[in-house]
């Protein structure tokens, strides 16, 4: 004992820094080991605080600065303001700093709020009590107080609050059960064993005296795997070590179920638990919207750059003559002439730089927050998305992804609570072709096969009857569920007798609780497992008991399970139930062809399900087939494999009873929803961690996979024949030639049968084919897969990790294509997925509120994702591409005119408008109309959205935000300018303007070309308003009279404490001359006109499916009000304008007389 | 003049559901049903087609194109006659003018340009004088002023803004008008002669007042000290611009129109948005109704010769003008607008064939989905 002792030591010394890392040893109620037996090494653990928030409030101001900053844009802006600040400029620094001091701030309070609610979250988890012994007393604690070493008592349906290590339960057995649902999705109840040698501690007392040590592994993110060892000392005799493994680390999020209480010690707190291991660090996701406004901010800034340059270059080319840069009239003063000339030249360009700033507008990354902000609240207040059940609708989590939700292409959904209400009910069952289908509204009474329908074939067989009640104690004899008491067992025979369950069942698979549920109404009721002996109550209310003999487990490789059963007549009978591939070859008797018949059909359906078969056994042959499976299991080594031997040896000759079909209830409307979304062109994934043959069959009904969708798996059964080279080959290949054949089909016009791929895949070969392998090919079998995913509508992964959804996320994410990707799921298995994704979608489900807090949307149904994406997702991208669009031109035709005036000023960054003007024209004068039209604009009735998804192609792959529209954007802004600069140039040069001879100066001019400038940019707007409430009306409306009443008034008084009153009543002398109406009627037009024409013959040569189904809808709304009396209900107010048209002439006849109409509906 | 249609919607029809069971599930989270925040709110919903904005085409059409011609035809019947008296040229009589400049002369160098008007003037005639290369828009000289000197606060008279710099202080005595326009004022002065024809020359009345904004002379510029008579004594302590040859109260001998109250120092102040400028100089104004107020025949123009163009290749032009309803001469306005109005009409003629061929197919109503 020394010895081991002393080599611990030295081990532990000189091992070093390695083996630190490597183990980590907990002392159990931090009580130090006996002296001697090992050194007491405290070690220092992080405490028991789960931190998602980002701030502190210490660091917030800074660390938020600096965030901010690190935005290219906000530090661009910070720039300008700083050589405002330091030198001398044409506009003065408020012009930007203020602005910019604005954007800061709204952006640190958005974020200060959205961490301050963080916080709040962690504050609610890290101080809900937990329990812990000390002293051998119990004591109330703050979860976030809890330490590595602690002993906890968890009582039942209480949340772990750190990963633990099992001592002991108040199960006899030492045993709990536990749901992980909430970790991995799993919501069957798992069995975890206490450590055989503390197991009989079962009071706070006993706990107390333990002295043991644990030793394990540092954490890592797997959550099946777990190393460990226990050193238990007893009476300072040479400590019992016993091996801990992942059957006895409960972990944290994990609910204990079915177990009164149990004891366990902390072994991993915080940050360092499985599950907090298995989140992701929550980093800003960036929407593909603001990527494309990062790359014209980068296009604008070149030009802004080069704009600066060429004026510079040509300033100093214009200045060569010195009478130019210095005539008599205008004299620098003596520090401007000493400065260097290499000085000059570079401030030259700073206050170039400076005076085109605008052209990159601050002001649009405040329209964008605001917009994103303030639109998210209609997705809060959808009463669509409203859930009456759980009282709840949407939440926003992170507006930033706003338009994201309308580029999705990939997405990726848990199933089990997303897809499915992982809630499973017995639909029918089949006996010999006979079908049995309990009644749903049963009240205890016996549907017996009379009553039912008989599908297939009616004249029930001699031995009709004997194989029904065989088939109904065979499922309820072979499964492996636990009767949980809720009541005495007089309450739960009172409770039978009324057709209640007050028992309840619980399984780790719930399709057993469903049959055994199932059974119980077509009356058979299976009570409790008693001293080994399973007990029956027959539909004639008898008891019936049958000694369990084996049960041979189910696995997913045999895919059935058996029980073997001695009667209470002293016959043994072997029952078995499983897939029907797994069973059907092993049946040498019964009616195949009718059972076949009916499980294809209810497999179509998209039902679960599973075949019964039994046989007889005679006592020597269980004497045999006892003895192959205690020698199989005895045996030490290939213990697995013998015993599938075994297995497989004893489960054959089996006699078909019948099948049976379980319905996993898939949540409302999720059918509807993934087909929509099939249509809508996303390709639509499952990963679960689930078995395959659960998830497949929702893929099925849920309408993934159709019937005629050809299934591509690639598992681990597959990978175990062949290699997983070969396979993916041969998947490659198929689904290659399949797309080869599938256009020469085309071509020939014969493409009338449509085939569909559906791929699936499981953890363990996901895992292969991502690992990179030594021989470098790893990289090939990742194009392969993908090459091979890029062509299946629809893929399933299940038995995923948690990590491996994030990883396969990851991986159609970095794919060449870029998609754009949304996850959605419930659990806190999803967290990661959700995480990685662009866009995470968390549903407020059963299992906590994992997912919808780590989310960035959370909607309370699946369904809920349809308009979340076809109507919101759809309408956000609109608006924000034209919000991007439209500032990007406002601000072209903003400063391109002045950048113009610098050829005609002698390149002296003389500012064209007055500083006012430069001022508001982003902040007040065009403002307000983008932002509402971002938040208002509909394009499209939100019916028609919902109604016809393909809608959503329109507008895929960031189409609005394209290269070739930003360009023509752009050149619509410099047209524009260049109309409004010349435009007045022309009208200005050399005449005279009023009617009294005065003349104007060049602040009038300014004033001309800026009225131009606000009035054509915000008609544009109103041209590109397709959606006009009375709220539109008032701010395009509103913002133009503001301008004028602005203007008014600036020019109207002079001002006090100003230092200039160059606009001193220029605008109203203005206003006074007509030709300045009359040309700022033309130019406006001028302006207007390319744009319209370009839309109006878009839209007449090559209209979009988008401009197709607004005419169509306009044109069968108009019908409405002219032919029928049905306007009168959509529009009472109009209807009074309408009696004075007795005959409405037929639309589109002749121009003249759609003019008429036209005029007449308009006017008022 | 688009095509519109109103679809209102009823607030609450479109709410399956939760009409009937929101009351049993009242929450506090659940949303309100106001059209507002369900998007529904009733909307005029107008789309651009050929159809609909043909009419607008033909409108723009049929309305600008009279206008353009009324202002073409306005623009024609303007008079306006223009010299150039820069003197560049050998034979111009102010050619020694324009070569011998000196600041420091005291004499000022006068010259006469002859010319002869081919029509008659009929209404008012507005004399300006036009500068080329000039560049009053240069941000070192748009700047160069302190407006609160010129409204007449007596603490900036005598400490000007740092904008006026080096044009601020002489001597270190504050400058009144300090600034670089002030102190590049023009100071030509230009008489007008009508040479009768025999041979006698006859002066026109050149009218002095009323060729600045009104707001700008009676609220924007200010003397010291409100108007009072005494302009010397506001004056005080102030020094004029290095390169006048007065003081600024000296500028007129009309108090009313004295200081900087002057019309034509306020007429220069007025910074012109263009290298090339034209300024009021002078009203002639119609005497009688019979006669025209410049009948056509030979006039010759009086300058004295004090504003050196030279150095900056400048030119300096007299211009004689009439003035209709729309200003001076400007033929672009009513060509421009006919020009729109003609490819409005055409576009909309071109837009009258598409729909005619496309718009059926376009827009008919078995095409959606």
């Amino acid at each position: 004992m020394d010895f081991s002792a002393l080599r611990n030591l030295i081990s532990r010394y000189c091992a070093g820094e390695e083996n630190w890392v490597d183990s980590r040893t907990v002392y159990i109620g931090h009580k130090e080991p006996p002296p001697g037996a090992e050194a007491y090494i405290p070690q220092r653990f992080p405490d028991n605080r789960i931190v998602s928030s980002k701030y502190t409030f210490w660091n917030f101001v800074p660390k938020n600065l600096f965030e901010q900053f690190r935005r290219i844009a906000n530090f661009y802006f910070l720039i300008i303001f700083l050589v405002q600040l330091i030198i001398d400029t044409p506009t003065s620094p408020i012009t930007s700093g203020l602005p910019l001091f604005f954007v800061i701030t709204v952006t640190a309070i958005k974020q200060g709020y959205e961490d301050w609610l963080r916080h709040k979250a962690d504050n609610s988890i890290n101080q809900c009590p937990v329990h812990i012994i000390q002293h051998g007393k119990v004591v109330r604690k703050q979860s976030r107080k809890l330490r590595v070493g602690d002993v906890v008592r968890v009582k039942e349906d209480e949340t772990f609050p750190c990963d633990l290590i099992l001592l002991s339960s108040s199960r006899d057995d030492g045993t709990c059960f536990v749901t992980t649902a909430s970790l991995d999705g799993e919501s069957s109840h798992k069995t975890y064993y206490a450590v055989q040698d503390t197991k009989a501690f079962n009071t706070e007392e006993e706990v107390d005296t333990l002295h043991a040590t644990i030793e394990c592994e540092q954490p890592q993110p797997d959550l099946y795997k777990f190393v460990g060892r226990i050193n238990i000392y007893l009476d300072r005799d040479e400590p019992i070590a016993r091996p801990l493994g992942s059957e006895n680390l409960l972990l944290r999020g994990a609910t204990l179920k079915n177990t009164e209480c149990i004891y366990a010690v902390a072994i991993y707190t915080g940050m360092e638990t499985k599950m907090a291991l298995n989140y992701q660090s929550k980093s800003q996701k960036r929407s593909a919207v603001e990527k494309s406004m990062n790359a014209y901010l980068i296009v604008y800034l070149c030009i802004l750059i080069s704009k600066a340059l060429i004026n510079t270059v040509l300033k100093y080319v214009w200045q060569a003559d010195p009478n130019r840069d210095e005539p008599w009239y205008n004299e620098k003063t003596e520090t401007e002439r000493q400065r260097h000339i290499l000085i000059r030249a570079f401030t030259d360009f700073l206050a170039f730089m400076v005076l085109f700033n605008y052209i990159i507008p601050v002001s649009m990354y405040v329209t964008v927050e605001m917009q994103k902000f303030l639109g998210s609240y209609f997705i809060t207040w959808d009463d669509e998305m409203f859930d009456e059940e759980l009282g709840e609708g949407a939440l926003v989590n992170t507006s930033d992804l706003n338009e994201e939700l309308g580029q999705v292409e990939y997405v990726f959904t848990d199933k089990t609570g997303t897809l499915t209400e992982n809630n499973m009910e017995f639909i029918e069952c089949c006996v010999d072709g006979h079908v049995y289908v309990p009644h749903a509204i049963c009240n205890g009474q016996i549907m017996p096969g009379a009553a039912s329908m008989d599908m297939i074939d009616s004249s029930p067989g001699p031995g009709g009857r004997e194989h029904e009640e065989l088939f109904f104690r065979a499922l309820c004899l072979c499964h492996t569920v636990q009767v949980k008491e809720e009541e005495t067992v007089d309450g739960i025979k009172r409770g039978i007798h009324q057709g209640k369950a007050t028992s309840v069942y619980i399984s780790s698979s719930p399709d057993e609780v469903a049959l055994v549920e199932g059974m119980k109404r077509l009356g058979f009721t299976y009570l409790r497992l008693k001293d080994s002996h399973m007990e029956i109550q027959n539909r004639d209310d008898e008891i019936e008991r049958f000694e369990l003999l084996e049960v041979l487990n189910f696995d997913s490789v045999r895919r059935r399970m058996s029980v073997i059963v001695k009667s209470s007549t002293g016959e043994y009978y072997l029952f078995c139930k499983g897939a029907d591939s797994a069973v059907f070859p092993r049946v040498i008797s019964g009616k195949v062809e009718q059972v076949r018949a009916r499980v294809e059909h209810n497999a179509v359906e998209g039902l679960r399900t599973l075949c019964v078969a039994y046989k007889k056994l005679s006592p020597a042959e269980y004497e045999e087939v006892c003895h192959q499976l205690s020698s199989a299991k005895l045996a030490l080594q290939d213990r697995e494999k013998k015993l599938a031997e075994a297995y497989d040896s004893i489960e054959r000759d089996f006699i078909l009873l019948g099948a049976t079909a379980v319905e996993d209830r898939l949540q409302d409307k999720a059918a509807d929803t993934i087909e929509s979304l099939h249509k809508a062109g996303m390709k639509v994934w499952v990963l679960t961690g689930d078995k395959m043959e659960t998830a497949a069959a929702t893929c099925y009904a849920s309408k993934l996979f159709r019937r005629n969708t050809q299934i591509l798996e690639l598992t681990t059964k597959r990978t175990e024949e062949q290699n997983l080279h070969d396979v993916l080959f041969d998947l490659s290949r198929t689904v290659l030639r399949q797309h080869g054949s599938m256009t020469r089909e085309t071509l020939s016009g014969l493409s009338n049968e449509y085939h569909d791929y559906g791929l699936i895949i499981d953890g363990a070969t996901l895992s292969a084919v991502l690992k990179p392998s030594q021989e470098g090919s790893g990289g090939n079998y990742k194009e392969i897969f993908l090459e091979i995913c890029r062509n299946c509508s629809a893929v399933l992964c299940c038995r995923m990790a948690p990590l491996q959804k994030a990883q396969i996320v990851k991986l159609i994410k970095a794919s060449k294509e870029h998609p754009i990707t949304l996850a959605i799921g419930d659990g806190a298995n999803d967290v990661s997925m959700i995480l990685e994704a662009h866009v995470g979608i968390g549903i407020m489900g059963k299992e906590g509120r994992q997912a919808a807090r780590n989310s960035d949307y959370a909607i309370p149904k699946f369904k809920h994702l349809k308009k979340m994406l076809l109507v919101h997702g759809h309408y956000y991208y609109i608006r924000i591409s034209e919000l991007v669009q439209y500032f990007f031109y406002k601000n072209v035709c903003f400063i391109f005119p002045q950048f113009l005036y610098q050829f005609f000023c002698g390149f002296s960054q003389q500012p064209l408008y007055d500083t006012a003007y430069l001022t508001l024209y982003n902040i007040s004068f065009t403002s307000l109309p983008i932002l509402l039209y971002s938040l208002m604009e509909q394009h499209i009735n939100m019916d028609i959205l919902k109604r016809d998804p393909s809608l959503y192609r329109d507008i895929a792959k960031n189409s609005l935000l394209r290269w070739p529209i930003f360009i023509y954007w752009t050149f619509l802004g410099v047209f524009d300018a260049v109309v409004f600069f010349f435009g007045a140039f022309f009208l200005f040069d050399n005449t005279t303007f009023t009617s009294n001879g005065q003349m104007f100066g060049n602040w009038t001019f300014g004033t001309l070309v800026f009225t131009v400038l606000v009035f054509t940019v915000t008609l544009k707007l109103a041209l590109d308003t397709h959606y006009w409430t009375w709220i539109n009306h008032f701010v395009i409306w509103g913002s133009l009279l503001f301008y004028i009443i602005f203007s008014l008034l600036w020019g109207g008084i002079i001002w006090p404490f100003l230092n200039y009153q160059r606009m001193y009543y220029v605008f109203m002398q203005m206003l006074s001359s007509g030709p300045a109406w009359l040309s700022i009627i033309l130019l406006v037009v001028v302006s207007l006109l390319p744009d319209v024409v370009k839309k109006v013959l878009c839209r007449a040569l090559w209209p979009t499916t988008t401009e197709r189904i607004q005419d169509s809808d306009n044109l069968y709304q108009s019908h409405l009000s002219e032919f029928t009396s049905l306007s009168t209900l959509h529009a009472p107010h109009r209807q009074q304008k309408r009696p004075d048209r007795q005959n409405p002439a037929p639309r589109r006849t002749n121009w003249c007389c759609i003019c008429a109409n036209l005029l007449l509906r308009n006017t008022p | 003049m688009m095509a519109s249609s109103y679809s209102a919607k009823e607030e609450d029809g479109h709410h399956p559901g939760a009409s009937g069971a929101g009351g049993a599930a009242a929450n506090g989270r659940k949303p309100d049903n106001t059209a507002f925040k369900q998007q529904r709110l009733p909307a005029w919903q107008p789309i651009l087609t050929a159809g609909t904005v043909l009419p607008a085409f033909f409108a723009i059409g049929l309305i600008f194109i009279p206008i353009g011609i009324g202002l073409y035809v306005t623009s024609n019947n303007i008079k306006e006659f223009e010299i150039d008296y820069t003197g560049t040229d050998t034979s111009s009589p102010c050619f020694s003018c324009y070569q011998n400049f000196s600041w420091n002369s005291t004499l000022p160098c006068k010259c006469s340009l002859p010319f002869s008007l081919d029509q008659p003037f009929e209404s008012n005639v507005f004399m300006y004088y036009g500068l080329s290369n000039f560049y009053q828009n240069h941000r070192r000289y748009v700047k160069s002023r302190d407006d609160s000197h010129l409204n007449g606060n007596l603490y900036s008279l005598t400490h000007p803004s740092k904008e006026c710099e080096p044009y601020a202080h002489r001597d270190n005595v504050p400058v009144a008008p300090c600034g670089a326009i002030a102190n590049s004022m023009f100071n030509d002065t230009m008489e007008l002669f009508f040479v009768h024809p025999n041979e006698t020359r006859s002066q026109i009345p050149l009218k002095r007042k009323g060729i600045a904004w009104w707001t700008d002379k009676h609220v924007k510029f200010r003397n010291p000290g409100g108007n009072g008579d005494n302009l010397t004594a506001a004056f005080q302590g102030t020094t004029y611009p290095v390169n006048w040859h007065k003081p600024v109260y000296e500028l007129d001998a009309d108090p009313e129109n004295n200081g900087f109250i002057n019309e034509d120092f306020i007429v220069w102040m007025r910074t012109a948005a263009l290298p090339t400028f034209r300024k009021l100089y002078r009203i002639i104004e119609k005497k009688s109704s019979m006669t025209p107020t410049l009948p056509s025949g030979n006039y010759t123009l009086e300058v004295t010769y004090n504003y050196p163009v030279h150095s900056f290749d400048g030119r300096k032009r007299m211009i004689l003008s009439t003035i209709s309803w729309m200003g001076g001469k400007n033929p672009f306005l009513g060509i421009a607008y006919i020009t729109v109005g003609s490819v409005c009409f055409f576009l909309g003629v071109v837009l009258l064939l598409i729909h005619h061929k496309y718009g059926n197919r376009s827009s008919s109503p078995d095409i959606a989905s």
